[in-house]
């Protein structure tokens, strides 16, 4: 077989692995850890009897290990279980917010991803020179100001002060595309400038290295233009640094959307999660953590994949 | 004055150094350089690293790298100052009418993209043949410079093909688009020994036969004399001696030149027989995880106070011998003895005693000594931690040692960063003397440095055997060196050892395959010695 | 050598959150928890940064809010170096099945992003001071591990590494006197990057409601107090933000300093 096919498929082995390793991890953290799980969720005044019911209910009497294959189980076949504090089914409140959170996420990547590498391209372009410095110190800035504050700012200046864009992403269904992307408008603009700047310094970072190297000097050295240099020799090789960069900054934007959420009132998983971490919902919380890890392992597998796609060793072994 | 195709005037070439901590300053790499190259003449720039050789060949193309400037002076290319020239004119100039060939083609072909594209690309771009036209060049100098199946090698991507292969298809690319200039910048350096005569042989034929001018730029002035019609010898950016390649070889006008010139003709007198400090019997090794022997079977002696020369090209696993006896990689079979004891496979198994008298030097000082420490510490602590030497006495005995290998006191306190590359060599032959050791194996302890500080380097070993009494197994893929200082001699090829026996035996005829082809590969301080040596082996096949 | 003037600037700054955060007790004008005004009253001589939403002289809060944030962002930080560094280097000097099971644990733990792992843990645990800093020391040394690793990788496959094994030398003189002298300058920039992560990481936390708790003050939590006087264009929520930036900055330029230093040491005159 085609060494590459087999790369491939032992990726995506070990991705599978991955995530059953990480839901072993999940169920750990909240079931097995020194807390117990039904004291901490009925507070200190709790008296024996509710305990004892609370923990009846929750199985936890059973051994961890049966409890873990019966929800890994139960999630396999779609079943997240039923939330403890209103006892609805967690799956079908967690649909319509994941189709939000992957909605918000979108449009933000479609701006952030050729915005990011257009401004790297650029830095490179003019390394050392003013735009470069520009680009340099303002996505520095962006990067030093946690999520909820650039919210926060955005919010003071593009809706309070100026009344651009709504400081409430309220969406529900019926609504039109249109105003959706109104309504999203500040948590995307917060969302693009978390990754932006990452996304940005990493792109610059990976293009500078290849321009570095000796063949990029070769064609220097044909007497090719310069956009022919960039496009022809160093861009192929740009590929797999470059989509690396992207991914590991995307998976980054899946956890920034959990706070951007919160800051905006969005209704997605990220506040979902946080809502439910803070009433000590313990099957709503491994459920979302789950759907989490998932994504934050799909897109680095995409990005492993994609350097091995890229690899002209690989393509092509002696 | 036709004929005139480049004419450098007293080029100075500037660059910036950034020493850390300190304000960044203009330093002069080049100064006051002049010379010319006639059509279809070429011209040899030699001289040790540092020397501004490449810099001077890319100032051909106006090219400077890394931040390297050219600030003065004139460079003619058909009579038009390149220095002057603006982005068209540059890019008209490279590629057209100078190309250029690196040291390390394995780095300068683009990884993804396949070989025939990259050959025709100059060609295509400064639209000087069809599509067509420009492949079929590329096959016939494909095929001129003796690649195998030359129609169809330029499907190959570069890591599909062998470094002596990619050097040649990296020359074909500077002679496809039928330059009037090429800049050979050490073209055959990284290569081995018996593939660097190919590849020079076939350069050397595509120039007679393109009649294409060439710089010619190495480090190796019996390389250079095989292919240059003038050579100039520079120094520290400037230049020593220019003069036509007979009278730079036989009849050298500066100290410098003659030096380089008499360089590796060190000669000792072979010692024989002796108790062997060393025994390797039967040693069969390969590595952790693969499936091949990168040694079989190798048997070979040591006696006290003497030299056995491991010697092969890369892949022969004479490195791994080495590491095979300081027990880094226990062997699946045989055994080594040293001063009679058998030697533990591991060398954590073994004992401080015997750890002490087996010392090893490598081939980069730089990596082989801590940079955080001193040159004090460097070779003051095997003298504590063998002999619990301290204090005083310990100070005393490293001045001594200093003293050795001939440095002053001064560097005692100085860390490896403010040493030349000559001194960090010595101070870590100093380190492994500091144990007293019964044998040193030096792995291409010569090979990083320039010609005249490895001949420093040899004297100075071989000074320190009379004194120390100590055993080498020196192991290099340099002939020359190996004359200069072994008393008997194993080659090594594919993991065997071909031919083994003193120095005299093993350096005269007559000769397995092997070894003869690799001695004649040696390229040779004289001219002629390329043609003779290839219609000899012309001969040979013919005569089979 | 000269100090440059961006690391001047950085170590001020820094000096100055670090002073504030120790001295807190002399410099703070009130009390933590003390109400002394209006809610939300503008700035002025005797609150020099307005009061915060129950009318708390927010400029007291941030100092004594600052003390919270350094101190379990530095206690997290220094957790996380001494366990990522020292499984690190014992990774890497050891090899063999002790670094493949670290490593793949390792792999294992960044393979969930280190948030969500957060509020997983938390959402059992109670939220107390040390409770938070285990979790964020925990999860952080992750990063630790994998950079100590790859840094002594680095040097233990180089010849002086050899050479002193060769020599015979133990474990801990290859450990403390070959590698660390060696490995320090990467170390020690990464742990002023370690540290902004901490900082804006219980600053996530504790905005989210799920860190540091009410009444203690901490630089997040005062934005979760003040976030509702945003939307009347009250900045009193901006002001942390302002604090964490700085304090992000000028502790990436002392890092970077350091490094630069550090690096220039080995070479002497070089």
């Amino acid at each position: 077989m085609h060494p590459v096919i087999t790369l491939v498929a032992q990726r995506l082995a070990l991705g599978l692995l991955l995530l059953l390793a990480a839901s072993v991890l999940i169920f750990i953290g909240t079931q097995i850890l020194p807390g117990d799980v039904a004291q901490s969720i009925l507070g200190q005044g709790a008296t024996p009897e509710t305990l004892a019911n609370l923990r009846e209910e929750l199985g936890l009497n059973e051994p961890a290990v049966t409890r873990y294959f019966n929800w890994l189980f139960a999630t396999l076949q779609g079943d997240l279980g039923t939330a403890l504090t209103n006892g609805q089914d967690i799956a079908s409140s967690m649909g319509k917010r994941l189709g939000n959170t992957l909605f918000l996420a979108s449009v933000a990547a479609i701006i952030a991803v050729p915005l990011a590498i257009l401004l790297g391209l650029i830095a490179v372009r003019y390394q050392g020179r003013w735009p470069d410095r520009v680009i340099s110190t303002v996505t520095l800035a962006t990067v030093s100001v946690p999520e909820f504050l650039l919210g926060y700012i955005a919010i003071y200046f593009l809706s309070v002060k100026f009344r651009v864009f709504p400081s409430l992403a309220t969406v529900y269904d019926g609504m039109s595309l249109g105003d959706k992307l109104y309504a999203i408008s500040m948590p995307v603009v917060v969302l693009v400038l978390v990754v932006l700047g990452h996304m940005m310094r990493m792109t610059r970072a990976a293009i500078l290295n290849v321009m570095q190297s000796a063949y990029v000097e070769t064609a220097e050295l044909k007497g090719l233009r310069k956009f022919t240099i960039i496009a022809r020799h160093a861009f192929p090789n740009a590929i797999a640094p470059v989509v690396n960069v992207v991914m590991l900054n995307l998976a980054y934007l899946v956890v920034g959307v959990v706070v951007v959420e919160v800051v905006f009132v969005y209704p997605g998983m990220g506040q979902y999660l946080v809502d439910h971490v803070s009433k000590r919902d313990v099957p709503v919380v491994q459920a979302c953590g789950l759907v989490f890890a998932a994504v934050y392992i799909g897109l680095n597998l995409v990005a492993d994949i994609v350097a091995i796609l890229a690899n002209p060793r690989l393509r092509h072994p002696k | 004055m036709s004929d005139m195709l480049l004419e450098v005037k007293n080029l100075k070439i500037e660059a910036t150094a950034y020493p850390p901590g300190e304000a960044p300053r203009d330093i002069t790499i080049v100064e006051g350089v002049s010379f010319k190259l006639e059509k279809g003449r070429v011209l040899g720039l030699i001289g040790e690293s540092g020397a501004g050789k490449s810099t001077i060949g890319l100032s051909a193309m106006a090219y400077g790298r890394g931040g390297v400037r050219l600030t003065g002076g004139e460079v003619l290319v058909n009579g038009r100052d390149v220095l002057q020239a603006g982005p068209a004119g540059l890019r008209a100039l490279r590629g057209r009418e100078v190309t250029y060939v690196a040291q390390s083609a394995a780095a300068a072909f683009n990884p993804a993209k396949r070989l025939m594209e990259q050959v025709i690309e100059t060609t295509l771009h400064h639209g000087l043949a069809s599509k067509a036209e420009a492949e079929a060049r590329a096959v016939t100098l494909f095929a001129r410079l003796g690649l195998p199946n030359p129609e169809t090698i330029g499907r190959r991507y570069p890591h599909q093909v062998s470094g002596g292969q990619l050097q040649r298809v990296m020359t074909a690319m500077a002679l496809c688009p039928k330059p009037d200039l090429v800049i050979f910048d050490e073209p055959t350096t990284a290569l081995d020994v018996t593939t660097q005569i190919e590849v020079l042989a076939a350069i050397k034929e595509a120039i007679a036969d393109t009649g294409v001018a060439a710089l010619y730029i190495t480090h190796d002035l019996a390389v250079v004399a095989q292919v240059a019609d003038d050579i100039m010898v520079l120094r520290g950016g400037k230049m020593v001696e220019y003069g036509t390649t007979d009278t730079i070889i036989n009849r050298p006008a500066e100290p410098y030149t003659q030096a380089l010139v008499s360089v590796r003709s060190i000669d000792h007198n072979e010692k024989s027989g002796g108790a062997p400090v060393l025994s390797v019997k039967g040693i069969t090794a390969r590595y952790r995880g693969t499936n091949f022997d990168v040694l079989s079977n190798v048997t070979v002696d040591l006696p006290e106070a003497q030299t056995l020369a491991v010697v092969g090209e890369s892949g022969s696993g004479k490195s791994t011998l080495a590491r095979v006896i300081t027990g880094l990689l226990p062997p699946s079979a045989g055994t080594i003895t040293f001063v009679g004891r058998d030697l533990a496979a591991d060398f954590e198994a073994r004992g401080k005693e015997d750890l002490r008298e087996l010392q090893m030097i490598y081939q980069m000082a730089d990596v082989a000594m801590n940079p955080r420490q001193t040159v004090g510490t460097i070779i003051g602590r095997p003298l504590e931690f063998y002999f619990g030497l301290k204090g005083a006495e310990k100070r005393h005995r490293i001045q001594e040692l200093l003293d050795e290998i001939e440095m002053g006191e001064g560097f005692i306190d100085r860390y490896p960063a403010e040493l030349s590359g000559g001194q960090k060599q010595r101070v870590c032959i100093a380190r492994a003397l500091a144990a007293k050791p019964k044998l040193i194996i030096c792995d291409e302890v010569t090979s990083a440095l320039d010609p005249l500080v490895a001949d420093g380097i040899l004297k100075l070993l071989l000074n320190l055997q009379k004194i120390e009494k100590v055993a080498y197994l020196f192991i290099t893929h340099d002939l020359a060196t190996v004359r200069a200082i072994a008393d008997s001699i194993a080659v090594m090829y594919r993991g065997k050892v071909v031919r083994y026996g003193p120095k005299s035996q093993v350096l005269a005829p007559p000769f397995d395959d092997y070894t003869d082809l690799l001695l004649s590969s040696v390229p040779e301080m004289e001219l002629g010695w390329l043609e003779r040596t290839i219609a000899n082996r012309k001969m040979e096949a013919a005569g089979n | 050598m000269r100090m440059p003037l961006s690391a001047a600037i950085g170590l001020f700054f820094t000096a100055l959150y670090f002073g504030a955060a120790i001295f807190a007790g002399w410099i703070a004008p009130y009390g933590m928890a003390e109400i002394v005004g209006d809610s939300w009253e503008p700035w002025s001589m005797a609150h020099p940064l307005g009061t915060d939403t129950i009318g708390r002289d927010l400029l007291s809060r941030m100092i004594w809010g600052g003390q919270t944030t350094i101190f379990v962002a530095a206690a997290a930080t220094i957790l996380s170096f001494s366990l990522g560094s020292i499984l690190g280097f014992l990774a890497a000097v050891k090899g063999g099945w002790i670094d493949q099971f670290l490593s793949r644990t390792v792999d294992l733990m960044m393979s969930i992003p280190s948030l969500i792992a957060a509020l997983v843990v938390l959402s059992v645990m109670p939220v107390t001071m040390p409770v938070l800093i285990v979790v964020m020391g925990l999860l952080d040394a992750t990063r630790v591990f994998r950079l100590s690793r790859a840094v002594a990788v680095d040097i233990t496959v180089m010849d002086y590494v050899e050479a002193a094994r060769l020599r015979g030398e133990k474990q801990v003189w290859i450990i403390f006197r070959e590698i660390l002298p060696n490995a320090l300058s990467p170390l020690v920039a990464e742990m002023g990057l370690r540290f902004i992560f901490a900082v804006l990481f219980i600053s996530t936390l504790s905005f989210l409601g799920l860190g540091v708790q009410p009444p203690l003050a901490d630089w997040g939590g005062i934005v979760k107090e003040n976030k509702e006087g945003i939307v009347y264009g009250i900045p009193a929520a901006l002001i942390p933000a302002f604090a964490i930036a700085t304090l992000a900055i000028s502790v990436n330029l002392v890092a970077d300093w350091v490094l630069n230093r550090t690096t220039s040491l080995k070479g002497g005159r070089g």
